[in-house]
């Protein structure tokens, strides 16, 4: 038990930790006198009371004083940087080694190709798990190219990889400004109004049509939905890599979001079959029978057909502008 | 034997993470058998036992699924024993959130998910505060801000346990959680041990049958609330 905060009255406690009272709401304790010191609170609460929110009174202030230090933590957390995770291989499905060493480095774009089945989600889950040769694969992980703290394997707070897809929805019932808001306060970020409205903007920007921070986040179109998390993951998310299960092509300026991205110094992973996202990464990885069986770089070469089909995108995309503005789609396209 | 304790509300993916976990655990050579609590009925012990994992089935029917769980779980240990399993898990109906079937010394997990609003976890009483382990399902179809949100919405209610998710269609993250299980205490007997919490109180005339409804009939453990 922490004494220093039995002492205190309730009154300054929540005053000075704004984070103290929604640890006794939460828990279902509300309307407590805030004129008393918490310990004298505790010792005064009603025994019916404590076994209708489930919570003996003994484990009330241990519990907080946890929370607390938790918050502590989160607030000092300086992200310890990762500048660098580094995957040794390890083998495939049928045993053969995969004999790589590969550098992942915050701002870059690899890409992660194969068919269903073939070791994609494995390989993602052996980076979470920091792999030390002792998951299926036999892969090893390394952060800032040595042997991380295995303890970081259950923090929870301390995710390595952040995650969008496109089966992703939001479900709360909020505005995406109070929806920004409560993640930026969960983050105990210093002033989560600016960067609400930061991240509002981004959002507005990638996206093809406009929003409002009033905007509830589950009336949002597809393409607002993926650029209003696009933009959160990359400003709010405490994990440094970013993983991202195909970004469809509805309504998203696509390269802009990799860049913002890659901007925020996160390394992003994507798995895509698109040739423009695949072509935008400087590299790409292969799976194959639950390995990866190359590793190849965006050659020059590529890069050269990459502009190439952004060229034919934005011709499809003015048609599809076309359409939805009921022209006749004649002529020579 | 290892015994492991899972709750969590109706729905919220129990059963698909026991059997992620245990496919993974027996790939690794650790057998595992499951009891199933439910209250009328449950095809979750044929779900069980056509992935290859022994599994029993206790019905409650009208009694209070914690209580008459408290009441099988030594029983559920010997069957265990006779069995020779290296690990058992026991699956708690979490028919209410004010449920409270864990043990102490014996690992307790709690499993909640993502869908199920951010205010979940405030709701939920004993079987997520003092849970050991808490699994977070369904995590891939909501966004990554409200995972996290929802995370440290449940670090709230319980400041110590580990948290971890795991999806229960794909399994991924049932490897990491059968790591943290493969580590749970031996239980041999659980003889005068105690329950975490006390579970959720009853004895009135309606538990004892009663249908008609009227101050006249209500008997025993009865509460009032305040309408103002």
């Amino acid at each position: 038990m922490d004494n220093s905060y039995a002492d205190m009255t309730l009154e300054r406690l929540f005053c000075e930790q704004p984070h103290a009272r929604e640890f006794f709401s939460a828990l279902g304790l509300s309307a407590l006198p805030e004129g008393q010191t918490l310990g004298t609170t505790v010792a005064a609460l009603n025994e019916e009371l404590l076994l209708d929110v489930g919570i003996e009174r003994q484990d009330l202030l241990r519990q907080f004083s946890d929370y607390m230090a938790g918050v502590e933590r989160l607030r000092k957390q300086q992200q310890a940087l990762v500048s660098s995770v580094t995957v040794l291989g390890g083998h495939d499905k049928s045993g053969n080694p995969e004999n790589f060493r590969l550098e992942l480095r915050p701002g870059e774009v690899t890409c992660i190709v194969g068919p269903t089945g073939s070791g994609k989600s494995r390989f993602l889950a052996d980076i979470e798990w920091l792999a030390q040769g002792d998951s299926p694969t036999g892969r090893t992980v390394l952060i800032n190219g040595a042997a991380p703290d295995l303890a970081r394997r259950y923090a929870v707070e301390q995710k390595l990889v952040a995650q969008l897809s496109q089966n992703m929805n939001f479900v709360m019932d909020l505005s995406a400004e109070e929806f920004i808001r409560l993640h930026a306060e969960s983050r105990m970020i210093a002033d989560p109004a600016a960067i609400t409205a930061t991240i509002l903007e981004l959002a507005n920007s990638l996206a093809g049509e406009q929003f409002t921070p009033l905007t509830p986040v589950t009336a949002l179109s597809g393409g607002q939905s993926r650029a209003l998390m696009i933009a959160d993951v990359a400003c709010l998310s405490s994990s440094p890599i970013v993983l991202i299960d195909e970004i469809e092509n509805a309504g998203i300026d696509r390269k802009r979001a990799l860049s913002l991205l890659a901007d925020q110094y996160k390394i992003v992973l994507m798995a895509t079959h698109d040739p423009i996202l695949a072509l935008m990464g400087q590299q790409r990885l292969i799976f194959k029978n639950g390995g990866v069986s190359s590793i190849r770089s965006t050659s020059p070469a590529e890069r050269a057909n990459l502009t190439l089909f952004e060229a034919m995108d934005a011709r499809l995309t003015a048609v599809r502008h076309a359409l939805r503005n009921g022209e006749e789609i004649a002529g020579g396209w | 034997m290892r015994l492991i304790t899972v709750a969590g509300p109706p729905s919220s993916g129990k059963t698909a993470v026991i059997c992620k976990t245990a496919e993974t655990l027996q790939a690794d050579g650790v057998s595992v058998g499951v009891v199933k609590f439910d209250c009328l009925s449950s095809g979750d012990q044929a779900l069980y036992e056509r992935r290859g994992i022994p599994a029993r089935t206790g019905l409650s029917g009208n009694l209070c699924p914690d209580h008459f769980y408290v009441s099988n779980i030594e029983d559920c240990l010997d069957w265990g024993e006779q069995s020779s399993f290296d690990l058992l898990v026991v699956e708690s109906a979490g028919l209410c959130n004010r449920c409270a079937p864990h043990i102490k010394d014996v690992c307790a997990v709690c499993v909640i998910d993502n869908l199920s609003g951010v205010d979940t976890p405030r709701k939920i009483g004993p079987m997520l505060k003092m849970a050991d382990i808490v699994v977070v399902t369904k995590g891939d179809i909501v966004s990554q801000a409200e995972r996290e949100v929802f995370v440290h919405r449940i670090r709230q209610v319980n400041s110590s346990a580990v948290i971890i998710h795991v999806n229960g269609l794909t399994g991924q993250g049932g490897h990491e959680l059968g790591r943290l299980l493969r580590d749970a205490a031996a239980v041999d007997s659980l003889q005068g041990k105690l329950l975490r919490f006390s579970m959720p109180a009853a004895l009135c005339s309606y538990c004892l049958g009663q249908r008609r409804i009227g101050a006249d009939f209500q008997m025993g453990n009865v509460k009032k609330m305040e309408l103002g």
